[in-house]
């Protein structure tokens, strides 16, 4: 009964579906990135500073000579891969923290968001700055730091959701049957709070895209990957002269997010019941 | 008619010649796609000077768009007046100029709604708000519409006039708000005032109270009143003229003592045959053996605020609470709202967890066992709840829903689920029920899966609170019919939590009257209707709507003995 009514509402958000083309050509050039572009991104390929449109780089070479088109798509697999584990991990970390402090309440609640606001207090970016120095740049690394400084918001958003779904009466109604706190948090109330969780969590791909190209640009990108950040941040010194080095990987980060940002948007049109209805 | 003309005085008669408000052949439309076309179909009425008609009516009757069409509030452009008039001495609002309709809304037509919090803005003093619509309609000077308002707050009855005109809305109660609402509606002495449900959130002796006021503030003011409800109770306490209502059409329209002793339409039969009243000839209950459920002395006090430096405020909801339940008895515990009924009955089933005395069921004290320990009770003790919207999880299937709690006690899943479609069955739902999900059923057939979960589990005791309170009438007596016949059929003993006395007469054997975290008056049904020995409980029973009377014998319901 959910998926024909949920694709009709997120249909309806023409920018969504808008999104979600765009967001499927970039998990495809991700997908075929070395069919397109075989061999290393980072080998020279032709003459630095060829402008757009040359013969042998159709989006230009950088200093080093490397092709740029090469690099966007192998960068999209790093954009993505960062992106949507980040956000794997900051949900597994949120959400149960948040789900454990909202049912529980009382003490255990009070704990779990001191905890929370620890975090909160820290500037995201630079707690992520400083975590990935401390552990050496790489893939993993990243992906751990850009977690740990983004499930604050979930875990808040997971708890006031569990908080006001836990007074449901169908949630008593499954304390007085009888069925333990593990199946009345996962079975009962986690499917009722999810549909919020995963709006802001399409959101959170997009932050963490953000966060990972950021890092990136200040070198402290994994420097075995190819990445949008690190392109630009490379090119900056030579932007005069070659817009195209930073301007393309620029471009991509904006169609990324972008696509993400009108995908939540849908999303929230689709699972949240009371918007869609007054929609239509 | 004729008969109502008599009534009158000579001088009202001949007001009466052109109606206050003559309704012709109205009819309301709603957007494609709903469960009907038309929301108000073919609609004629008229309501006098100095009359109050009552429009009676279940949920989507139609019969507050009626009002609402009156009042410009229709949901445009999804919900638009399709044809007919409504003629205002003589003149169609529907055609006036928007200018001219907003003069007569609030200045000559005025409305009061259902729920008072919702109605008056928290954020403006009330005596401002009640200003407004003298400062839209009139050209009183300020300090002459301050005084008029406090003028008003004292017509309806509210202590201290003048200091309450400066109190937020949230420091008032539900009554006294519902007062203000009424206050405001009259403030330009408009000729029509249109209430919708205005007492039907309110506790039965404040709703008594509201409706003397009003009552006696139109009969002052000789206004013509549309008053809608859905409580007959209400009617024959104010009506002079009703019509009723269903899926928007006008089922029937008469004196209010024609249709309420001798009403001919079929639906307006079933309509009256569902209020819910004592019945005289119940027998008390034999009661056999040890007692089920013994509470004793059970209080419960809640903390309400308070932070790292601030102390909490101290709520007593239950003090000093003892009864006791036998096998296949039901008790009903009765209280207006606040008075810790829903605390005892948590308590019981162990949502709530009392700071002193004991719950004894079958001679185990249930207060003194730890989780593990108290979950072999959980079966024996089982729980029907107020909202069927709410109490069932949206996203499982009904078969799962019932099947859910044998299963967490180890039963074989496919086994529960043939087992849950028996019990849906056995609260008269179709087979097919099972496979479904719960947004596709109305509110009583949700409630009847609420009802089969309970059974599910083979409890003893059946907890049900509040559990027809958010029913349209007529099926809350098809779920009270329904609760009776498992009861019967099942030897269930009952502890059933109600606000309306009228369903506990009916069906309860023992009544336990709660006022403000205890009991005040505990006997037979018998007894605590026929002698009431506590004041509360004589004034609880003075405010039943409706008391004097009489529903016609052929509609009266057969004791449940007898069948």
């Amino acid at each position: 009964m959910m998926n024909s009514d949920f694709w009709r509402a997120f249909a309806r958000n023409k920018g969504a579906v808008l999104g979600l083309v765009i967001l499927i050509a970039i998990v495809v050039l991700a997908a075929f990135a070395s069919v397109l572009f075989p061999g290393d991104p980072w080998e020279m390929a032709t003459a630095p500073f060829q402008p757009p449109l040359s013969d042998d780089a159709l989006l230009g070479s950088d200093m080093l000579g490397r092709d740029i088109a090469s690099g966007i798509a192998h960068g999209a697999r790093v954009s993505l891969l960062i992106g949507l584990t980040s956000t794997a991990a900051a949900l597994a970390i949120g959400v149960t923290l948040g789900a454990l402090a909202g049912f529980h309440g009382g003490k255990v609640d009070d704990a779990i968001m001191r905890f929370t606001e620890l975090f909160q207090t820290i500037p995201n970016f630079v707690l992520a700055v400083v975590l990935v120095a401390i552990f050496t740049p790489s893939l993993t690394t990243i992906v751990l730091a850009i977690a740990i400084v983004s499930w604050p918001p979930l875990a808040r958003l997971a708890r006031a959701e569990f908080l006001s779904l836990r007074t449901r009466e169908f949630v008593q109604a499954a304390i007085t049957t009888g069925q333990s706190n593990s199946t009345i948090i996962l079975r009962q109330i986690l499917p009722n709070s999810l549909s919020p969780i995963i709006v802001s969590a399409s959101l959170m791909v997009a932050t963490a895209i953000l966060l990972e190209s950021s890092l990136s640009f200040l070198g402290l990108g994994d420097p075995n990957a190819m990445s949008w950040g690190y392109m630009i941040g490379a090119a900056r010194t030579v932007i005069r002269q070659a817009w195209w080095m930073s301007v393309f990987p620029g471009l991509a980060i904006v169609l990324t997010v972008l696509a993400l940002n009108l995908v939540g948007e849908g999303l929230n049109d689709a699972l949240n019941p009371k918007l869609a209805r007054s929609r239509g | 008619m004729s008969q109502f003309n008599v009534m009158r005085t000579p001088v009202e008669t001949a007001a009466m010649n052109t109606p206050l408000l003559d309704v012709r052949g109205l009819s309301i439309a709603l957007p494609p796609g709903a469960d009907r076309p038309l929301a108000v179909d073919n609609l004629t009425f008229t309501l006098n000077a100095d009359e109050i008609l009552c429009v009676v009516g279940e949920s989507g009757s139609g019969k507050s768009m009626t009002a609402h069409a009156m009042m410009g509030l229709l949901p445009a452009p999804h919900v638009r007046v399709s044809g007919g008039s409504l003629l205002f001495k003589g003149k169609d609002v529907l055609t006036m100029p928007e200018a001219e309709q907003r003069s007569l809304r609030g200045g000559r037509i005025a409305m009061v709604f259902q729920e008072p919090m919702t109605a008056l803005n928290p954020l403006m003093r009330v005596g401002r708000q009640i200003g407004e619509s003298l400062r839209e309609h009139t050209d009183l000077p300020a300090p002459a519409r301050r005084a008029r308002v406090v003028e008003l707050l004292a017509q309806v009855g509210l202590p201290n006039p003048a200091e309450l005109a400066e109190a937020y809305p949230f420091r008032l109660s539900g009554g006294q708000r519902q007062r203000v609402m009424i206050a405001m509606a009259l403030a330009c002495q408009p000729d029509i005032l249109i209430a919708d449900e205005p007492t039907t959130a309110l506790d039965v002796t404040t709703q008594k109270q509201i409706l003397d006021l009003i009552r006696s503030i139109q009969a002052e003011r000789h206004m013509g009143m549309m008053f809608i409800t859905h409580d007959f109770g209400v009617v024959a306490e104010i009506a002079h003229r009703v019509a009723v209502m269903r899926h928007g059409k006008l089922v029937e329209y008469g004196a209010a003592s024609d249709v309420l002793n001798r009403p001919q339409h079929p639906y307006t039969r079933q309509l009256i045959a569902s209020v819910p009243h004592y019945i005289e000839h119940r027998d008390d209950h034999a009661k056999a053996g040890a007692p089920l459920l013994v509470a004793d002395k059970v209080r419960k006090v809640f903390h309400v605020g308070g932070g790292l430096f601030k102390k909490s405020k101290e709520v007593v909801a239950g003090d000093d609470l003892s009864l006791t339940i036998h096998p296949g008895e039901t008790v009903g515990l009765v209280g207006e709202s606040g008075s810790g009924k829903s605390t005892l009955g948590r308590s019981i089933v162990g949502l709530i967890k009392p700071d002193s005395g004991r719950i004894l069921f079958e001679g185990t004290d249930l207060l003194a066992l730890d989780r593990k320990g108290f979950r072999p009770y959980r079966r024996a003790v089982q729980m029907v709840f107020q909202d069927p919207y709410a109490s069932l999880n949206p996203r499982h299937r009904v078969g799962d829903i019932v099947a859910q709690g044998p299963v967490a006690f180890g039963e074989d899943r496919t086994r529960a689920l043939a087992r849950a479609r028996e019990l849906l069955a056995m609260v008269g739902l179709d087979g097919s029920a099972a496979d479904r999900f719960p947004h596709e059923f109305s509110g009583g057939q949700r409630q009847r899966i609420g009802i089969a979960r309970a059974l599910a589990m083979e409890p003893k005791l059946l907890v049900a609170d509040e559990p027809v309170s958010a029913l349209d009438v007529s099926v809350q007596g098809q779920v009270l019919d329904l609760l009776d016949d498992i009861r019967r059929r099942l030897n269930l003993a009952m502890l059933f939590i109600t606000h309306d006395l009228r369903v506990a007469a009916q069906v309860c054997d023992t009544i336990a009257v709660m006022r403000r975290g205890k009991i005040v008056e505990l006997g037979t049904a018998r007894e605590v209707f026929t002698h009431p020995r506590d004041a509360y409980t004589r004034s609880l029973l003075d405010a039943i709507p409706g008391k004097a009377w009489h529903i016609p014998d052929d509609l009266q319901k057969v004791p449940a003995g007898a069948h």
